[in-house]
């Protein structure tokens, strides 16, 4: 396995079963995503994106086929060593933020840190460097209600990025954001490819959006399809 | 415990929820500390009872008197020590509601018998030269703010004074205090000679007698002889050890412990109902964040035990508060101008009230802990 390819997915299934229907959403998906790539993942609704990313971040697992991170093969992790995993490896940047609404900006950027040995101190100095990174240092004590949803995501990029994972997953990052806001966050996430070398894999409805990435996957029904055919 | 500051914030986030559910606990714990007083206090009722003492009474019932001459005749048995009489004098001071327990007594050989009662030696002494004087308990003494030296009238709502006045002049002589905390103070005697010359009904009866035996092996045999000796007279008698008459009359009063557990059991049955509630309501509440929790690697096994330490916070704040506060409803119960035993709120209380945290805790947090450990990730996401 070459040393610059940070997942691999082989021969992947994943099948749904509810009472006698089983669904099939991926019928052995192969792909693989190098390290320092911004993937866009395009689709159609129901066509596996959420599925794929729950696969990739570790909070779902395939029903067949192997997925590699980095050299080792985490789809027969422990349910307690996936989250060990999680906390190590992946930020995650959700729709609708998921910011914790009893907690201010800091606590909220706090969480991942929590699940380090660092100590008090050293906690607030990378909760300060993250909030400086997305431009929030002066609302460190705002609660999520008094900020705007531009501010909310971009609190939740810097939870994402506090413990310096190597791979950022988001989930539609931009959907309930305008267009101008959309653009000051995808902006952000270009930066923290370019500059701070963390891969990004990215699931958008939006065009626009893909266009912020490196390259773009269409998927269609549990296939990736050639980009020109929906274009 | 880095997981302190969530724990916290997730308690207090809905503000009005936080109140009404410590106030619910507050409110059974006080009910529990309060009740839980009251029964030790009179389960000590009978624990300080002393064991060489008996009571001697009228076989036919405990309101039946004796003739005086039986006294002497009790003080000559063997192995008794010492011997005193009692009447029941029906005293009030100034308020006929605020009855207290008097008696008319054998002043010179009442502290021989009641040994666990302290009072000076000049008191003592001062009582016994005293016709008119009497000896009052710390507690009813700073009830009634009666001082040594004070010249007081009490009245009896059951005799009245050969003139028809219903009220007797006393000297207060003697303070007493006692050995134990928990001794009863709220008793006031006077001489027997006093009410017996003074009163109208009648003289030479009294009301029992209290008996101090030699040693608690020989109380049998001292039974035996008393009632032997007036079996088959007009007066027959009944002598039983103090701690069962206490115990007996302590029964008159219903089944106490059985009133005060159904009480306590009722109230923590409530709040285990509204809290455990209120626990399951707001954590179902929470779905999406334990999911984005769970997500960002916290483990199932947390974040159970962050539901739990709510749930047990929750307990242990109403728990203490209420506890606080059976404490100042305690002192203010032994301040108020009514007859009850001394009410002590002892670390066995607390002991006691803290298991009962512990215990409702987790029995409230244990199945809102468990969803939260079974949820989840992508069922809870999903859902918001
Ligand atoms: N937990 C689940 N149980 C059953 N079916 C599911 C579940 N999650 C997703 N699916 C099904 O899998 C397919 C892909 O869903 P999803 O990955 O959410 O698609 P997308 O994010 O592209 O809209 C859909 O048909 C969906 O109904
Ligand atoms: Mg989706």
């Amino acid at each position: 396995m070459s040393d610059d390819i940070l997942f691999d997915l082989k021969g992947v299934s994943k099948k749904f079963t509810k009472g006698k229907d089983t669904i099939t959403v991926f019928d052995g998906l192969d792909m693989s995503i190098a390290r320092g790539d911004f993937l866009a993942i395009m689709g159609p609704s129901g066509s596996g994106k959420t599925t794929l990313l729950n696969m990739l971040g570790g909070v779902d697992q395939p029903t067949g086929g192997e997925i590699w991170f980095d050299g080792s093969r985490i789809d027969s992790l422990s349910e307690n060593q996936l989250a060990a995993w999680r906390a190590n490896n992946i930020g995650f940047i959700f729709q609708f933020y998921n910011l914790m609404p009893m907690l201010n900006a800091e606590r909220n950027v706090e969480l991942p840190l929590l699940l380090t040995k660092l100590s008090r101190s050293q906690r607030k100095k990378n909760i300060a460097a993250a909030l400086e990174l997305v431009s929030l240092s002066d609302r460190a004590r705002h609660m999520p209600a008094e900020m705007s949803g531009g501010q909310q995501q971009r609190v939740a990029i810097a939870r994402a990025l506090v413990s310096d994972p190597k791979l950022m997953l988001c989930d539609e990052p931009t959907g309930d954001l305008d267009r101008e806001t959309a653009d000051e966050i995808l902006t952000m996430l270009q930066l923290l490819n370019r500059e701070y070398d963390k891969t990004i894999v990215m699931v958008t409805h939006d065009p626009e959006a893909a266009k912020y990435a490196k390259r773009t996957l269409h998927l269609d029904k549990g296939v990736f399809v050639e980009k020109d055919l929906a274009a | 415990m880095k997981d302190f500051y969530l724990v916290l914030k997730n308690l207090t986030r809905k503000k009005m929820r936080l109140f009404l559910t410590v106030f619910a606990t507050f409110i059974a714990f006080m009910i529990f500390g309060t009740l839980t007083a009251f029964q030790k206090a009179f389960d000590s009722g009978i624990e300080l009872s002393a064991d060489d003492r008996l009571i001697v009474l009228n076989k036919i019932s405990f309101t039946q008197v004796l003739p005086i001459a039986y006294a002497n005749r009790v003080r000559a048995v063997e192995h008794v020590e010492a011997m005193t009489h009692l009447n029941w004098f029906g005293g009030y001071y100034q308020d006929p509601r605020s009855q207290f327990a008097m008696f008319a007594v054998d002043a010179e050989n009442f502290m021989e018998v009641f040994d666990e009662l302290v009072l000076t030696d000049a008191q003592r002494q001062a009582w016994i030269d005293n016709r008119q004087g009497l000896i009052a308990g710390q507690a009813i003494a700073e009830n009634f703010g009666w001082q040594v030296g004070d010249r007081i009238p009490i009245n009896s709502n059951i005799f009245s004074q050969r003139d028809g006045r219903t009220d007797w002049d006393f000297d207060v002589v003697g303070i007493y205090t006692g050995e134990d905390p928990q001794t009863d103070t709220n008793s006031v005697y006077f001489h027997y000679e006093y009410f017996n010359e003074t009163q109208s009904f009648g003289g030479d009866f009294i009301g029992f007698m209290a008996v101090r035996t030699s040693d608690p092996s020989l109380n049998e045999e001292v039974i035996k002889s008393i009632d032997d000796m007036f079996a088959n007279s007009p007066a027959e008698t009944e002598t039983v050890p103090e701690k069962a008459f206490n115990k007996a009359f302590i029964e008159q009063i219903g089944n106490l412990s059985l009133i005060l557990t159904s009480v306590v059991l009722a109230a923590f049955f409530v709040i285990l109902v509204i809290v455990g509630n209120s626990m399951i309501l707001s954590i179902r509440e929470r779905t999406a964040e334990i999911g984005v929790m769970k997500t960002l690697g916290f483990t199932s096994s947390r974040i159970f035990r962050m539901v739990l330490a709510e749930s047990l916070l929750l307990a242990l704040i109403g728990g203490v508060l209420g506890v606080l506060a059976s404490g100042s409803l305690i002192t203010l119960i032994n301040n108020a101008p009514i007859q009850l035993p001394v009410l002590v709120l002892d670390s066995s209380v607390w002991s006691q009230a803290m298991l009962f945290v512990i215990g409702l805790g987790f029995i409230t947090g244990i199945v809102p802990a468990m969803s939260a450990l079974r949820l989840n990730i992508i069922t809870a996401l999903s859902r918001s």
